[in-house]
């Protein structure tokens, strides 16, 4: 008889984790998040990561223990990828994952209102707007719909902030830069978030 | 039916839409390479280009890979000029509109992205949007050589280095870490006269017994089965073949038939085309070679594999250009005798391989790189700025360099003299580092 009870709690167990295990599946594409939470959540670990690698990957080895150069040219120069180009190369890839997977297929890029390579300054009206308002109220993010080649997309722009000495120091000098007395802290520019709206 | 007919047709001519690109003719009757589908879309086809094409198509290879230009903020610009396709840029079968290296585009395309140019640049204010390309200072593509921290990076580099030696091969070196060596039948150890282990009733020719024996092939214990018992097309026993092709060379030397396939020598191969005949170039050949087929032995040679005479005899036996006669009277031929002669340290010497087959450090799986010989010549040849860095490094200096590849003189009598034009690149990526210097001492 006791045998029996233990069988019988067992398959009750088994029974009520396939109830939670169903009703999890038909929550997981319920339409839950909005297109501004989904901005911030990936501006997060965007931007954390970000932060890690500039300061306990390039200005620790750059700036504190002085062992090896960060370079536009890495390849050239037998140096690591700058912050921003570690950026952006993780936003071309991410386009790429995302092109055939339309329910994720966001993109970001960094701009400037201050680019070092003009190519990546603002274009559209809503990343004009938004690089400036991120400029001018810090701690503040900015958020638009805009049309670009017939598709309407949410974007979301976010402040790009000079976390480490090297950041401000690097842009200071190069020779292409506009603005040469960033300090830590500035706002240098602004993460742009997009992602497709349903028709 | 018409499109079925294309496919099926054994010769293909008729259906031809107009002639091909010098870079396209040779597997122009290949139509399938291109047109994968009997409806193929403009997916299909960039999907055939990147399928050749692709692997120079990726920074720091190409200055405008395709995905600069997926983010939608490009929209704008893309409906001025779309940069994601290929075709945009190199339409084929349109030789009235077919520009070098088959640029279908006017030549001042770059406008359509950096009209404001001026404004960064100010030594850039007067000039003309097509001469970006024409002026030797930009490539669309490749600028790998020529990009502005390069140029101020070599600058005031004499015309002849100190250093004038080329890096030398790999292969053996590195035999350990080629996985797909086949050691375990061909074990890595000398060979004597006695180990030749070609099947008792075959016929074998002495010379080319004494000239295996001569080889690394014998040296690294590749007996005669390793490259004459070759699959069968009625089973699956090997059978010997007196005259084995390509796929036997790639079993060790995959890397090299790989490239050789991607350039003009054999990219008739990588299609499944019979091999290119010199008959059939573009280029002038010579007439009393014209039926000779492009494969490995063409250059090799059977047996002997003399990299010597596949580095300069073996091209100027086909080849009957400007360029190619004038190569024995250059400075550069003088160097090659020399080392040839002993008189000069192995590497100084300077081939018509040293140069169009140069020397480069090759990813040859994801994790590992040997400096190889680049067996796709066509990778360097044009624009030439590309041979820059794999080649001309070596021994000059990067100014002397941009300005012989810029004179069409000095390329015809195969670089015997010093250039008499001057590409402004340098001098105006000084102009401007002094500007942007000036500009902060200003601000300060």
């Amino acid at each position: 008889m006791k045998k029996s009870t233990k069988s019988a709690i067992g398959i009750g167990a088994v029974m009520g984790m396939g109830i939670v295990a169903t009703a999890m599946a038909s929550d997981i594409d319920k339409p839950s998040i909005s297109p501004k939470t989904m901005a911030d959540a990936l501006h997060l670990v965007m931007d954390s990561d970000r932060a890690i690698y500039t300061k306990k990957i390039v200005n620790r080895l750059v700036k504190k223990e002085k062992v090896i150069k960060a370079s536009e040219h890495f390849e050239d120069n037998k140096a690591l990828v700058l912050p921003a180009q570690m950026f952006r190369f993780g936003a071309e890839l991410v386009a790429k994952r995302a092109e055939k997977l339309d329910d994720v297929n966001f993109t970001y890029s960094l701009q400037s209102l201050w680019p070092i390579n003009k190519q990546n300054s603002p274009v559209t009206e809503v990343e004009k707007k938004g690089l400036k308002f991120v400029a001018e109220n810090k701690g503040k993010n900015f958020y638009a719909t805009e049309t670009l080649g017939g598709k309407k997309y949410f974007t979301g722009v976010y402040a790009d902030t000079a976390v480490a000495p090297v950041c401000a120091s690097c842009h200071n000098e190069h020779k292409d830069t506009p603005k040469t007395d960033f300090k830590i802290g500035d706002v240098m520019g602004g993460v742009v978030i997009r992602i497709p709206l349903g028709s | 039916m018409f499109a079925y007919d294309i496919f099926e047709a054994e010769d293909k001519s008729v259906f031809m839409p107009g002639p091909m690109t010098s870079g396209h003719h040779q597997i122009g009757l290949a139509c399938t390479a291109c047109h994968t589908d009997t409806l193929t879309s403009d997916e299909d086809i960039q999907k055939a280009c990147v399928d050749c094409h692709g692997e120079d198509r990726k920074k720091p290879f190409d200055s405008h890979p395709v995905n600069k230009f997926t983010d939608p903020r490009n929209a704008a610009k893309l409906e001025k000029i779309d940069a994601t396709k290929c075709v945009t840029c190199h339409t084929e079968h349109q030789p009235d509109m077919t520009a070098k290296n088959g640029v279908t585009q006017p030549g001042d395309f770059c406008i359509h992205c950096h009209e404001d140019i001026g404004e960064d640049r100010p030594s850039h204010k007067e000039m003309e949007f097509n001469t970006c390309n024409s002026s030797g200072c930009h490539n669309y593509h490749n600028n790998r050589s020529i990009y502005t921290d390069f140029l101020l990076k070599h600058r005031d580099e004499p015309a002849n280095l100190a250093k004038n030696k080329l890096p030398k091969r790999e292969f053996a070196a590195l035999l350990d870490e080629v996985v797909d060596y086949p050691r375990q039948q061909y074990p890595i150890k000398q060979l004597t006269a006695a180990d030749a282990d070609a099947p008792a009733d075959i016929e074998l020719s002495e010379a080319g017994h004494d000239d295996w024996l001569q080889t690394a092939h014998a040296r690294s214990g590749v007996n005669c089965t390793a490259c004459h018992m070759v699959d069968s097309s009625e089973g699956e026993q090997k059978i010997w073949s007196n005259n084995p092709d390509h796929t036997v060379c790639e079993q060790c030397h995959g890397t090299e038939v790989e490239r050789f396939k991607k350039g003009k020598h054999g990219m008739r191969l990588k299609v499944g085309l019979p091999a290119m005949t010199t008959e059939e170039a573009r280029l002038p050949m010579k007439a009393d070679n014209k039926h000779e087929q492009l494969n490995c032995i063409s250059c090799h040679g059977a047996h002997k594999f003399d990299v010597k005479q596949a580095a300069v005899s073996a091209c100027l036996d086909c080849h009957d250009d400007k360029h190619s006669l004038a190569y024995e009277d250059s400075p550069h031929a003088g160097l090659w005798e020399k080392e040839l002669k002993g008189d000069a340290p192995a590497g100084t010497g300077v081939s018509c391989s040293s140069c169009h087959m140069p020397r480069i450090s090759f990813d040859v799986s994801e994790w590992s790189s040997r400096i190889m010989v680049d067996h796709n010549q066509n990778a360097t040849l044009s624009p030439n700025e590309k041979m820059i860095r794999p080649t001309c490094q070596h021994c000059h200096g990067l100014e002397f360099t941009i300005d012989s590849l810029a004179d069409p003189l000095l390329v015809d009598n195969n670089f015997n003299g010093k250039p008499s034009v001057h590409i402004q690149s340098t001098d105006l990526a000084v102009s401007d580092l002094k500007r942007a210097e000036q500009e902060r001492l200003g601000k300060q």
